[in-house]
Protein backbone atom coordinates (compact mmCIF):
# COMPACT_ATOMS: atom_id res chain seq x y z
CA UNK A 1 0.00 0.00 0.00
CA UNK A 2 1.40 3.27 -0.91
CA UNK A 3 -0.05 6.60 0.55
CA UNK A 4 1.77 8.46 -2.53
CA UNK A 5 0.68 7.91 -6.14
CA UNK A 6 3.93 9.91 -6.96
CA UNK A 7 7.16 10.45 -4.59
CA UNK A 8 9.71 12.71 -6.19
CA UNK A 9 13.12 12.67 -4.00
CA UNK A 10 16.17 14.86 -4.52
CA UNK A 11 16.20 14.54 -7.83
CA UNK A 12 18.93 16.46 -9.87
CA UNK A 13 19.17 16.92 -14.00
CA UNK A 14 21.89 18.40 -16.00
CA UNK A 15 22.19 18.84 -19.74
CA UNK A 16 26.16 19.10 -19.41
CA UNK A 17 26.72 22.39 -17.72
CA UNK A 18 23.19 23.35 -17.30
CA UNK A 19 21.31 22.19 -14.22
CA UNK A 20 17.63 21.88 -15.33
CA UNK A 21 16.15 20.39 -12.02
CA UNK A 22 18.54 20.69 -8.74
CA UNK A 23 17.68 18.87 -6.11
CA UNK A 24 13.67 18.55 -6.46
CA UNK A 25 11.51 16.53 -3.78
CA UNK A 26 7.64 16.34 -3.03
CA UNK A 27 4.83 13.84 -3.07
CA UNK A 28 1.35 13.40 -4.39
CA UNK A 29 -1.16 11.99 -3.28
CA UNK A 30 -3.64 9.31 -4.75
CA UNK A 31 -6.65 11.46 -6.46
CA UNK A 32 -5.07 14.74 -6.08
CA UNK A 33 -4.70 17.09 -8.68
CA UNK A 34 -1.33 18.48 -8.24
CA UNK A 35 0.43 21.94 -10.92
CA UNK A 36 4.33 21.91 -11.45
CA UNK A 37 3.84 25.65 -12.21
CA UNK A 38 6.54 27.41 -13.56
CA UNK A 39 7.53 29.74 -17.04
CA UNK A 40 9.53 27.70 -19.66
CA UNK A 41 13.00 27.01 -18.59
CA UNK A 42 12.13 26.31 -14.83
CA UNK A 43 12.53 22.37 -15.28
CA UNK A 44 9.28 21.32 -15.13
CA UNK A 45 9.27 19.60 -18.61
CA UNK A 46 12.31 17.56 -17.66
CA UNK A 47 10.58 16.83 -14.69
CA UNK A 48 7.57 15.71 -16.91
CA UNK A 49 10.12 13.34 -18.97
CA UNK A 50 11.26 12.11 -15.92
CA UNK A 51 8.18 11.24 -14.49
CA UNK A 52 6.67 9.58 -17.73
CA UNK A 53 9.96 7.37 -17.60
CA UNK A 54 11.58 8.56 -20.99
CA UNK A 55 14.65 10.37 -18.64
CA UNK A 56 16.46 8.88 -15.46
CA UNK A 57 17.35 11.10 -12.98
CA UNK A 58 21.12 11.82 -12.37
CA UNK A 59 20.82 11.99 -8.85
CA UNK A 60 17.64 11.21 -6.64
CA UNK A 61 14.53 8.95 -7.25
CA UNK A 62 11.06 9.35 -8.49
CA UNK A 63 8.26 6.83 -7.85
CA UNK A 64 4.80 6.37 -9.93
CA UNK A 65 2.16 3.99 -7.05
CA UNK A 66 5.35 2.43 -5.51
CA UNK A 67 7.36 1.47 -9.10
CA UNK A 68 10.56 3.35 -9.64
CA UNK A 69 10.91 5.13 -12.99
CA UNK A 70 13.65 3.52 -13.88
CA UNK A 71 13.71 0.24 -12.79
CA UNK A 72 10.63 -0.91 -12.62
CA UNK A 73 9.61 1.51 -15.78
CA UNK A 74 8.02 -1.35 -17.51
CA UNK A 75 5.29 -1.71 -14.85
CA UNK A 76 5.17 2.11 -14.06
CA UNK A 77 3.72 2.58 -17.69
CA UNK A 78 0.92 0.49 -17.07
CA UNK A 79 0.14 2.75 -14.63
CA UNK A 80 0.00 5.78 -16.57
CA UNK A 81 -1.60 7.61 -18.95
CA UNK A 82 0.54 10.65 -20.47
CA UNK A 83 -0.77 13.98 -22.64
CA UNK A 84 1.98 15.40 -24.63
CA UNK A 85 2.58 19.11 -24.73
CA UNK A 86 3.10 18.45 -29.03
CA UNK A 87 0.35 16.30 -30.53
CA UNK A 88 0.72 12.45 -30.65
CA UNK A 89 -2.03 11.54 -32.86
CA UNK A 90 -1.81 9.63 -36.17
CA UNK A 91 -3.96 12.36 -38.14
CA UNK A 92 -3.81 9.69 -41.37
CA UNK A 93 -5.91 7.94 -39.17
CA UNK A 94 -9.34 8.14 -37.39
CA UNK A 95 -10.39 8.71 -34.17
CA UNK A 96 -11.24 5.24 -33.96
CA UNK A 97 -8.29 3.72 -35.06
CA UNK A 98 -6.17 6.01 -33.39
CA UNK A 99 -7.78 4.73 -29.74
CA UNK A 100 -7.11 1.10 -31.42
CA UNK A 101 -3.79 1.62 -31.79
CA UNK A 102 -3.23 2.89 -28.20
CA UNK A 103 -5.40 0.43 -26.82
CA UNK A 104 -3.30 -2.19 -28.16
CA UNK A 105 0.02 -1.03 -27.41
CA UNK A 106 -1.31 -1.46 -23.57
CA UNK A 107 -2.20 -5.13 -24.63
CA UNK A 108 -5.95 -4.51 -25.23
CA UNK A 109 -7.72 -6.72 -27.51
CA UNK A 110 -10.90 -8.37 -28.59
CA UNK A 111 -14.29 -7.29 -26.92
CA UNK A 112 -12.07 -5.58 -23.94
CA UNK A 113 -10.73 -3.34 -26.34
CA UNK A 114 -14.10 -2.39 -28.42
CA UNK A 115 -16.17 -2.03 -25.47
CA UNK A 116 -12.86 0.71 -23.93
CA UNK A 117 -13.00 2.40 -27.04
CA UNK A 118 -16.75 3.09 -27.37
CA UNK A 119 -16.70 4.02 -23.57
CA UNK A 120 -13.83 6.78 -24.36
CA UNK A 121 -15.54 8.01 -27.35
CA UNK A 122 -18.27 8.23 -25.57
CA UNK A 123 -16.41 9.98 -22.36
CA UNK A 124 -15.10 12.81 -24.48
CA UNK A 125 -18.36 13.42 -26.18
CA UNK A 126 -16.88 12.24 -29.47
CA UNK A 127 -18.88 8.87 -30.54
CA UNK A 128 -19.80 10.91 -33.61
CA UNK A 129 -16.38 11.45 -35.08
CA UNK A 130 -15.17 8.37 -34.34
CA UNK A 131 -15.38 7.69 -37.89
CA UNK A 132 -13.40 10.72 -39.22
CA UNK A 133 -9.65 11.30 -39.61
CA UNK A 134 -8.32 13.04 -37.02
CA UNK A 135 -6.52 15.82 -39.57
CA UNK A 136 -10.60 17.16 -40.01
CA UNK A 137 -10.74 18.26 -36.17
CA UNK A 138 -10.27 21.41 -34.64
CA UNK A 139 -7.42 21.82 -32.24
CA UNK A 140 -9.61 21.28 -29.42
CA UNK A 141 -11.11 17.88 -30.77
CA UNK A 142 -7.60 16.66 -31.09
CA UNK A 143 -7.02 17.26 -27.49
CA UNK A 144 -9.96 15.29 -26.32
CA UNK A 145 -8.91 12.29 -28.69
CA UNK A 146 -5.76 12.39 -27.32
CA UNK A 147 -7.13 12.30 -23.55
CA UNK A 148 -9.66 9.04 -24.92
CA UNK A 149 -6.50 8.05 -25.54
CA UNK A 150 -4.41 7.79 -22.68
CA UNK A 151 -7.69 6.83 -20.19
CA UNK A 152 -8.68 3.82 -22.58
CA UNK A 153 -6.09 1.52 -20.01
CA UNK A 154 -8.11 3.00 -16.44
CA UNK A 155 -4.34 4.81 -15.63
CA UNK A 156 -4.38 5.46 -11.86
CA UNK A 157 -2.41 8.36 -12.78
CA UNK A 158 -2.61 10.98 -15.99
CA UNK A 159 0.22 12.97 -16.62
CA UNK A 160 0.22 16.29 -19.23
CA UNK A 161 2.31 18.54 -19.98
CA UNK A 162 0.86 21.73 -20.82
CA UNK A 163 -1.98 20.15 -22.39
CA UNK A 164 -4.02 23.48 -22.92
CA UNK A 165 -0.99 24.80 -25.44
CA UNK A 166 -2.71 26.22 -28.15
CA UNK A 167 -6.50 26.11 -27.12
CA UNK A 168 -8.84 28.82 -26.84
CA UNK A 169 -10.63 29.45 -23.49
CA UNK A 170 -13.85 27.75 -24.31
CA UNK A 171 -11.97 24.66 -25.34
CA UNK A 172 -9.35 24.67 -22.80
CA UNK A 173 -12.70 24.64 -19.85
CA UNK A 174 -14.33 21.47 -22.18
CA UNK A 175 -10.52 19.81 -21.61
CA UNK A 176 -10.56 20.45 -18.59
CA UNK A 177 -14.36 19.50 -17.41
CA UNK A 178 -13.57 16.29 -19.21
CA UNK A 179 -10.58 15.43 -17.17
CA UNK A 180 -12.38 16.45 -14.09
CA UNK A 181 -14.76 14.39 -14.73
CA UNK A 182 -12.16 11.39 -15.46
CA UNK A 183 -11.08 12.08 -12.01
CA UNK A 184 -14.07 11.80 -10.51
CA UNK A 185 -15.20 8.70 -11.53
CA UNK A 186 -11.88 6.56 -10.82
CA UNK A 187 -10.20 9.09 -8.28
CA UNK A 188 -7.15 9.27 -11.48
CA UNK A 189 -4.63 11.06 -10.14
CA UNK A 190 -3.85 13.94 -12.36
CA UNK A 191 -0.44 16.07 -12.27
CA UNK A 192 -0.23 18.28 -15.02
CA UNK A 193 2.56 21.35 -15.70
CA UNK A 194 1.55 24.48 -16.99
CA UNK A 195 2.56 28.01 -17.16
CA UNK A 196 -1.55 29.18 -16.94
CA UNK A 197 -1.84 30.54 -13.82
CA UNK A 198 -5.34 29.96 -13.43
CA UNK A 199 -4.97 26.49 -14.87
CA UNK A 200 -2.43 26.10 -11.69
CA UNK A 201 -5.36 28.00 -9.57
CA UNK A 202 -7.45 25.09 -10.11
CA UNK A 203 -5.46 22.22 -9.04
CA UNK A 204 -5.51 20.97 -5.16
CA UNK A 205 -1.88 21.60 -4.98
CA UNK A 206 0.75 23.67 -6.84
CA UNK A 207 4.70 23.09 -7.22
CA UNK A 208 6.10 25.89 -7.87
CA UNK A 209 9.37 26.21 -10.42
CA UNK A 210 12.28 28.29 -10.79
CA UNK A 211 15.34 27.78 -12.52
CA UNK A 212 15.15 24.15 -11.74
CA UNK A 213 15.06 24.50 -8.30
CA UNK A 214 11.81 23.73 -6.42
CA UNK A 215 10.37 27.40 -4.80
CA UNK A 216 6.88 26.63 -2.98
CA UNK A 217 4.51 23.81 -3.02
CA UNK A 218 0.99 23.59 -1.03
CA UNK A 219 -2.64 24.56 -1.82
CA UNK A 220 -3.26 27.78 -4.09
CA UNK A 221 -4.73 29.04 -0.95
CA UNK A 222 -2.53 28.50 1.72
CA UNK A 223 0.44 29.69 -0.90
CA UNK A 224 -1.35 32.95 -1.48
CA UNK A 225 -1.89 33.56 2.06
CA UNK A 226 1.73 33.66 3.12
CA UNK A 227 1.60 37.14 1.38
CA UNK A 228 -0.24 37.96 4.17
CA UNK A 229 -2.38 40.83 2.88
CA UNK A 230 -3.01 42.36 -0.85
CA UNK A 231 -0.40 43.67 -3.31
CA UNK A 232 -0.21 47.22 -4.07
CA UNK A 233 1.36 47.86 -7.83
CA UNK A 234 2.36 51.47 -8.26
CA UNK A 235 3.39 52.25 -11.57
CA UNK A 236 5.57 55.49 -11.93
CA UNK A 237 7.99 57.10 -14.54
CA UNK A 238 11.67 56.63 -12.41
CA UNK A 239 10.36 53.19 -10.34
CA UNK A 240 14.04 52.38 -9.04
CA UNK A 241 14.61 56.22 -8.17
CA UNK A 242 11.17 56.31 -6.43
CA UNK A 243 11.41 53.22 -4.37
CA UNK A 244 14.68 54.37 -2.57
CA UNK A 245 12.42 57.22 -1.78
CA UNK A 246 9.72 55.55 -0.43
CA UNK A 247 12.09 52.96 1.17
CA UNK A 248 13.76 56.73 3.44
CA UNK A 249 10.59 58.52 3.86
CA UNK A 250 8.83 54.84 5.45
CA UNK A 251 10.99 52.49 6.93
CA UNK A 252 7.99 49.88 7.74
CA UNK A 253 7.37 49.90 4.18
CA UNK A 254 8.89 46.80 2.07
CA UNK A 255 9.04 47.59 -1.12
CA UNK A 256 10.36 45.77 -4.62
CA UNK A 257 10.75 46.94 -7.96
CA UNK A 258 9.17 44.23 -11.01
CA UNK A 259 9.53 45.06 -14.43
CA UNK A 260 9.68 48.69 -13.59
CA UNK A 261 7.40 49.11 -11.46
CA UNK A 262 6.49 49.45 -7.79
CA UNK A 263 5.14 45.92 -5.76
CA UNK A 264 4.38 46.36 -2.25
CA UNK A 265 2.62 43.11 -0.20
CA UNK A 266 0.57 44.62 2.64
CA UNK A 267 -1.98 44.23 5.13
CA UNK A 268 -3.39 47.42 4.34
CA UNK A 269 -3.34 47.97 0.99
CA UNK A 270 -6.08 50.27 0.74
CA UNK A 271 -4.42 53.06 3.28
CA UNK A 272 -1.22 52.42 2.03
CA UNK A 273 -2.36 53.85 -1.53
CA UNK A 274 -3.97 56.59 0.29
CA UNK A 275 -0.97 57.44 1.97
CA UNK A 276 1.30 57.30 -1.42
CA UNK A 277 -1.12 59.19 -3.49
CA UNK A 278 -1.14 61.71 -0.85
CA UNK A 279 2.47 62.41 -0.57
CA UNK A 280 3.89 61.60 -4.04
CA UNK A 281 0.40 61.90 -6.11
CA UNK A 282 2.31 64.22 -8.38
CA UNK A 283 4.48 61.10 -9.24
CA UNK A 284 2.38 58.47 -9.69
CA UNK A 285 0.93 57.33 -12.48
CA UNK A 286 -1.47 54.76 -11.51
CA UNK A 287 -2.49 52.19 -8.31
CA UNK A 288 -3.37 48.81 -8.45
CA UNK A 289 -4.77 46.77 -5.49
CA UNK A 290 -5.23 43.28 -5.72
CA UNK A 291 -5.71 39.71 -3.75
CA UNK A 292 -2.89 37.81 -4.43
CA UNK A 293 -2.16 35.56 -7.47
CA UNK A 294 0.02 32.73 -7.87
CA UNK A 295 1.61 35.36 -9.85
CA UNK A 296 2.41 37.47 -6.54
CA UNK A 297 3.54 33.94 -4.97
CA UNK A 298 6.11 33.13 -7.51
CA UNK A 299 7.22 37.17 -7.33
CA UNK A 300 7.86 36.63 -3.40
CA UNK A 301 9.47 33.96 -3.58
CA UNK A 302 11.56 34.16 -6.32
CA UNK A 303 11.77 38.34 -6.29
CA UNK A 304 11.29 38.26 -10.18
CA UNK A 305 8.48 38.56 -12.47
CA UNK A 306 7.11 35.40 -14.21
CA UNK A 307 7.78 36.44 -17.62
CA UNK A 308 11.67 37.75 -16.66
CA UNK A 309 12.37 34.25 -15.83
CA UNK A 310 12.28 32.20 -18.87
CA UNK A 311 16.20 32.87 -19.41
CA UNK A 312 18.48 30.42 -17.40
CA UNK A 313 18.06 27.04 -17.12
CA UNK A 314 16.61 25.08 -19.62
CA UNK A 315 13.85 22.76 -19.56
CA UNK B 1 -9.04 -5.91 -16.03
CA UNK B 2 -6.15 -5.62 -13.73
CA UNK B 3 -3.42 -3.55 -14.69
CA UNK B 4 -0.96 -5.92 -14.36
CA UNK B 5 -2.32 -8.30 -16.96
CA UNK B 6 -0.85 -6.33 -20.01
CA UNK B 7 2.56 -7.01 -18.78
CA UNK B 8 2.38 -10.49 -20.51
CA UNK B 9 4.91 -11.08 -23.38
CA UNK B 10 2.01 -11.36 -25.80
CA UNK B 11 0.47 -7.81 -24.90
CA UNK B 12 4.08 -6.43 -25.12
CA UNK B 13 5.42 -7.59 -27.84
CA UNK B 14 2.96 -9.74 -30.22
CA UNK B 15 0.11 -6.82 -30.11
CA UNK B 16 2.02 -4.11 -30.31
CA UNK B 17 4.06 -5.26 -33.13
CA UNK B 18 0.65 -5.61 -35.21
CA UNK B 19 -0.49 -2.16 -34.28
CA UNK B 20 2.47 -0.61 -35.35
CA UNK B 21 2.59 -2.96 -38.62
CA UNK B 22 -0.96 -2.51 -39.35
CA UNK B 23 -0.97 1.48 -38.80
CA UNK B 24 1.78 1.59 -41.29
CA UNK B 25 0.06 -0.09 -43.88
CA UNK B 26 -3.41 2.02 -43.13
CA UNK B 27 -1.39 5.48 -43.24
CA UNK B 28 0.55 4.60 -46.83
CA UNK B 29 -2.71 3.86 -48.34
CA UNK B 30 -3.93 7.35 -47.05
CA UNK B 31 -1.08 9.18 -48.70
CA UNK B 32 -1.17 8.85 -52.32
CA UNK B 33 1.86 10.53 -52.45
CA UNK B 34 4.27 8.00 -51.03
CA UNK B 35 2.57 5.80 -53.59
CA UNK B 36 4.17 8.01 -56.38
CA UNK B 37 7.12 8.46 -54.81
CA UNK B 38 7.98 5.31 -54.00
CA UNK B 39 7.18 3.40 -57.47
CA UNK B 40 7.04 6.39 -59.63
CA UNK B 41 10.79 7.54 -58.99
CA UNK B 42 12.34 4.40 -59.56
CA UNK B 43 9.84 3.53 -62.85
CA UNK B 44 10.95 6.70 -64.30
CA UNK B 45 14.36 6.14 -64.04
CA UNK B 46 14.01 2.85 -65.33
CA UNK B 47 12.32 3.95 -68.24
CA UNK B 48 14.47 6.93 -68.56
CA UNK B 49 17.59 5.44 -68.72
CA UNK B 50 16.80 2.31 -70.45
CA UNK B 51 15.45 4.18 -73.01
CA UNK B 52 17.80 7.16 -73.31
CA UNK B 53 21.18 5.16 -72.50
CA UNK B 54 20.29 1.70 -73.12
CA UNK B 55 21.53 1.73 -76.85
CA UNK B 56 25.06 3.32 -75.74
CA UNK B 57 25.29 0.74 -72.52
CA UNK B 58 26.10 -2.43 -73.93
CA UNK B 59 26.81 -5.60 -72.41
CA UNK B 60 27.63 -7.59 -74.73
CA UNK B 61 28.73 -10.58 -72.45
CA UNK B 62 25.51 -10.45 -71.28
CA UNK B 63 23.08 -10.62 -73.82
CA UNK B 64 20.90 -8.37 -72.58
CA UNK B 65 18.61 -5.23 -72.96
CA UNK B 66 19.77 -2.38 -70.80
CA UNK B 67 15.91 -2.54 -69.40
CA UNK B 68 16.36 -5.80 -68.98
CA UNK B 69 19.58 -5.65 -67.03
CA UNK B 70 18.16 -2.35 -64.93
CA UNK B 71 14.97 -4.45 -64.20
CA UNK B 72 16.34 -6.27 -60.53
CA UNK B 73 18.22 -2.60 -59.79
CA UNK B 74 14.95 -0.88 -60.19
CA UNK B 75 13.00 -3.43 -58.09
CA UNK B 76 15.86 -2.95 -55.68
CA UNK B 77 15.28 0.66 -55.63
CA UNK B 78 11.55 0.37 -55.06
CA UNK B 79 12.58 -1.60 -51.99
CA UNK B 80 15.17 0.65 -50.35
CA UNK B 81 13.24 3.98 -51.44
CA UNK B 82 9.79 2.87 -49.96
CA UNK B 83 11.88 1.82 -46.52
CA UNK B 84 13.42 5.50 -46.47
CA UNK B 85 10.22 7.11 -46.88
CA UNK B 86 8.51 4.53 -43.69
CA UNK B 87 11.27 4.62 -41.68
CA UNK B 88 12.06 8.81 -42.09
CA UNK B 89 8.93 9.36 -40.28
CA UNK B 90 10.61 7.85 -36.98
CA UNK B 91 12.73 10.85 -36.74
CA UNK B 92 9.41 13.47 -35.78
CA UNK B 93 7.84 10.74 -34.27
CA UNK B 94 10.46 10.31 -31.79
CA UNK B 95 11.17 13.32 -30.50
CA UNK B 96 7.47 15.12 -30.76
CA UNK B 97 4.97 13.10 -32.24
CA UNK B 98 2.92 9.67 -32.07
CA UNK B 99 6.11 7.76 -31.06
CA UNK B 100 6.22 9.81 -28.18
CA UNK B 101 3.15 7.76 -26.58
CA UNK B 102 5.05 3.89 -27.93
CA UNK B 103 7.87 5.28 -25.59
CA UNK B 104 5.39 5.83 -22.75
CA UNK B 105 3.70 2.41 -23.18
CA UNK B 106 4.56 -1.16 -21.44
CA UNK B 107 5.83 -1.47 -24.79
CA UNK B 108 8.74 -4.49 -25.65
CA UNK B 109 11.49 -2.09 -28.00
CA UNK B 110 11.70 -5.51 -29.96
CA UNK B 111 8.02 -4.82 -30.76
CA UNK B 112 8.74 -1.06 -32.10
CA UNK B 113 11.30 -2.41 -34.63
CA UNK B 114 9.11 -5.63 -35.64
CA UNK B 115 5.80 -3.57 -36.22
CA UNK B 116 7.84 -0.80 -38.21
CA UNK B 117 9.90 -2.93 -39.95
CA UNK B 118 7.13 -5.41 -40.70
CA UNK B 119 4.77 -2.78 -41.67
CA UNK B 120 7.32 -1.61 -44.38
CA UNK B 121 8.40 -4.54 -45.80
CA UNK B 122 5.11 -5.69 -46.41
CA UNK B 123 4.65 -2.09 -48.33
CA UNK B 124 7.74 -2.56 -50.00
CA UNK B 125 6.97 -6.21 -51.24
CA UNK B 126 3.71 -4.73 -52.05
CA UNK B 127 4.97 -2.15 -54.70
CA UNK B 128 7.70 -4.21 -55.89
CA UNK B 129 5.43 -6.84 -56.49
CA UNK B 130 3.18 -4.22 -58.81
CA UNK B 131 6.42 -3.49 -60.74
CA UNK B 132 6.87 -6.94 -61.62
CA UNK B 133 3.86 -6.52 -63.99
CA UNK B 134 6.06 -4.66 -66.22
CA UNK B 135 8.44 -7.96 -66.24
CA UNK B 136 7.23 -8.16 -70.02
CA UNK B 137 8.42 -4.60 -70.92
CA UNK B 138 12.18 -5.67 -69.50
CA UNK B 139 11.61 -8.62 -71.94
CA UNK B 140 11.37 -11.01 -69.00
CA UNK B 141 8.81 -14.17 -69.28
CA UNK B 142 8.26 -15.22 -66.05
CA UNK B 143 6.98 -18.59 -64.81
CA UNK B 144 6.07 -19.63 -61.86
CA UNK B 145 9.06 -20.74 -60.54
CA UNK B 146 10.59 -17.26 -60.87
CA UNK B 147 7.45 -15.74 -59.76
CA UNK B 148 7.63 -16.77 -56.47
CA UNK B 149 11.95 -16.70 -55.85
CA UNK B 150 11.45 -13.28 -56.81
CA UNK B 151 9.05 -12.75 -53.81
CA UNK B 152 10.97 -14.48 -51.80
CA UNK B 153 13.82 -12.22 -52.36
CA UNK B 154 12.14 -9.58 -52.73
CA UNK B 155 11.06 -9.96 -48.68
CA UNK B 156 14.67 -11.03 -47.95
CA UNK B 157 16.08 -7.61 -48.97
CA UNK B 158 13.13 -5.78 -48.31
CA UNK B 159 13.20 -6.60 -44.06
CA UNK B 160 17.31 -6.06 -44.80
CA UNK B 161 16.70 -1.88 -45.70
CA UNK B 162 13.75 -1.78 -43.42
CA UNK B 163 16.11 -2.78 -40.60
CA UNK B 164 18.76 -0.38 -42.58
CA UNK B 165 16.33 2.46 -42.80
CA UNK B 166 15.00 1.89 -38.99
CA UNK B 167 18.67 1.31 -37.75
CA UNK B 168 19.86 4.76 -39.45
CA UNK B 169 16.49 6.69 -38.66
CA UNK B 170 16.69 5.92 -34.69
CA UNK B 171 20.42 7.66 -34.35
CA UNK B 172 19.16 10.81 -36.89
CA UNK B 173 17.75 13.46 -34.81
CA UNK B 174 16.67 15.53 -37.80
CA UNK B 175 15.26 14.53 -40.86
CA UNK B 176 17.53 16.90 -42.82
CA UNK B 177 20.64 14.33 -41.46
CA UNK B 178 18.72 11.39 -42.34
CA UNK B 179 18.97 13.07 -46.41
CA UNK B 180 22.29 13.37 -46.00
CA UNK B 181 23.16 10.34 -45.17
CA UNK B 182 20.81 8.57 -47.57
CA UNK B 183 22.28 11.00 -50.21
CA UNK B 184 25.82 10.20 -48.81
CA UNK B 185 25.44 6.34 -48.34
CA UNK B 186 22.18 4.73 -49.43
CA UNK B 187 22.44 6.04 -52.74
CA UNK B 188 26.14 4.98 -53.35
CA UNK B 189 24.89 1.94 -51.73
CA UNK B 190 22.66 1.00 -54.77
CA UNK B 191 24.20 2.67 -57.31
CA UNK B 192 27.11 0.67 -56.86
CA UNK B 193 25.11 -2.86 -56.23
CA UNK B 194 25.26 -3.93 -60.06
CA UNK B 195 21.73 -2.26 -60.53
CA UNK B 196 23.16 0.00 -63.01
CA UNK B 197 25.98 -1.65 -64.21
CA UNK B 198 27.77 -4.51 -63.85
CA UNK B 199 31.04 -5.81 -62.01
CA UNK B 200 32.56 -6.88 -65.08
CA UNK B 201 34.84 -3.79 -66.79
CA UNK B 202 34.56 -1.94 -63.72
CA UNK B 203 37.59 -0.60 -62.01
CA UNK B 204 39.31 -2.89 -59.22
CA UNK B 205 38.55 -0.57 -56.54
CA UNK B 206 34.89 -0.28 -57.47
CA UNK B 207 34.90 -4.15 -57.71
CA UNK B 208 36.04 -4.52 -54.17
CA UNK B 209 33.72 -1.92 -52.88
CA UNK B 210 30.58 -3.46 -54.77
CA UNK B 211 31.53 -7.37 -53.23
CA UNK B 212 31.86 -4.69 -49.76
CA UNK B 213 28.21 -3.57 -50.38
CA UNK B 214 25.70 -6.01 -49.09
CA UNK B 215 22.65 -4.28 -51.88
CA UNK B 216 25.18 -5.57 -54.44
CA UNK B 217 24.05 -9.64 -53.01
CA UNK B 218 20.41 -8.55 -52.91
CA UNK B 219 20.22 -7.43 -56.56
CA UNK B 220 22.14 -10.31 -57.29
CA UNK B 221 19.57 -12.65 -55.64
CA UNK B 222 17.44 -10.79 -57.59
CA UNK B 223 18.77 -11.02 -60.81
CA UNK B 224 18.87 -14.79 -60.08
CA UNK B 225 15.24 -15.42 -58.88
CA UNK B 226 13.93 -13.24 -62.14
CA UNK B 227 16.09 -15.14 -64.63
CA UNK B 228 15.78 -18.39 -63.18
CA UNK B 229 20.05 -18.49 -62.83
CA UNK B 230 22.13 -20.16 -60.27
CA UNK B 231 24.44 -17.54 -61.25
CA UNK B 232 24.05 -13.64 -61.54
CA UNK B 233 26.88 -13.24 -64.40
CA UNK B 234 26.62 -9.27 -64.38
CA UNK B 235 28.07 -9.99 -60.68
CA UNK B 236 29.82 -13.04 -60.80
CA UNK B 237 27.55 -14.58 -57.55
CA UNK B 238 26.24 -18.05 -57.11
CA UNK B 239 22.52 -17.44 -55.92
CA UNK B 240 23.63 -19.87 -52.23
CA UNK B 241 25.75 -16.95 -51.08
CA UNK B 242 23.47 -14.18 -52.76
CA UNK B 243 21.04 -15.88 -50.25
CA UNK B 244 23.15 -16.23 -47.48
CA UNK B 245 25.26 -12.62 -47.42
CA UNK B 246 21.20 -11.33 -47.99
CA UNK B 247 20.34 -13.03 -44.61
CA UNK B 248 22.93 -11.84 -42.75
CA UNK B 249 22.40 -8.34 -43.99
CA UNK B 250 18.89 -8.41 -42.59
CA UNK B 251 19.60 -10.30 -39.23
CA UNK B 252 22.68 -7.93 -38.61
CA UNK B 253 20.59 -4.71 -39.37
CA UNK B 254 17.38 -6.11 -37.43
CA UNK B 255 19.82 -6.87 -34.73
CA UNK B 256 21.83 -3.40 -34.65
CA UNK B 257 18.39 -1.76 -34.38
CA UNK B 258 16.64 -3.74 -32.01
CA UNK B 259 20.05 -2.67 -30.31
CA UNK B 260 19.65 0.90 -31.03
CA UNK B 261 16.06 1.14 -29.83
CA UNK B 262 16.85 -0.54 -26.55
CA UNK B 263 20.23 1.41 -25.96
CA UNK B 264 19.68 3.34 -23.21
CA UNK B 265 21.31 7.16 -23.29
CA UNK B 266 22.16 10.21 -21.08
CA UNK B 267 19.20 11.92 -22.28
CA UNK B 268 16.68 8.72 -23.44
CA UNK B 269 15.47 5.87 -21.63
CA UNK B 270 14.54 2.70 -23.59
Amino acid sequence: MHDAMIAVKDVTYSYGERTALDGVSFDVASGEAFALLGPNGSGKTTLFRILCTLLAPQRGSASIDGLDVVRDRAAARTRMGVVFQSPSLDIHLTVRENLIHAGQLYGLRGATLKTRVAASLDGVNLSNRASDRVKTLSGGLQRRVELAKCLLHQPKLLILDEPSTGLDPRARDEFWALLNQARAERNTTIIVTTHLLDEADACDRVAIFDRGKLVACGSPDVLKQRIGGDCLTVATADAVAFTNEIATRFSDIVCTTVNGAIRIESENAAGLATKLLREFGDRIQSVTIGRPTLHDVFIHETGHRFDEASEGAGE
Amino acid sequence: MNQDESIGAESRLLIPAYSLARREITRFLRQKGRVIGAVGTPLIFWLLFGGGIGSSFKVEKLGESYLEYSYPGAIASILLFTAIFSMISIIDDRSEGFMQCVLVAPVSRLAIVLGKVAGASVLAVGQASVFLLLAPVAGLRLGLMEIVATLGAMILLSVAVCGLGFWMAWRMESTQGFHAVMNVLLMPMLALSGAFFPMTGASIVIVWIMRLNPMTYGVSLLRCALLGKPVDEATGLGVITAIGVTIGFALVMLAASIRAASRETKYALA
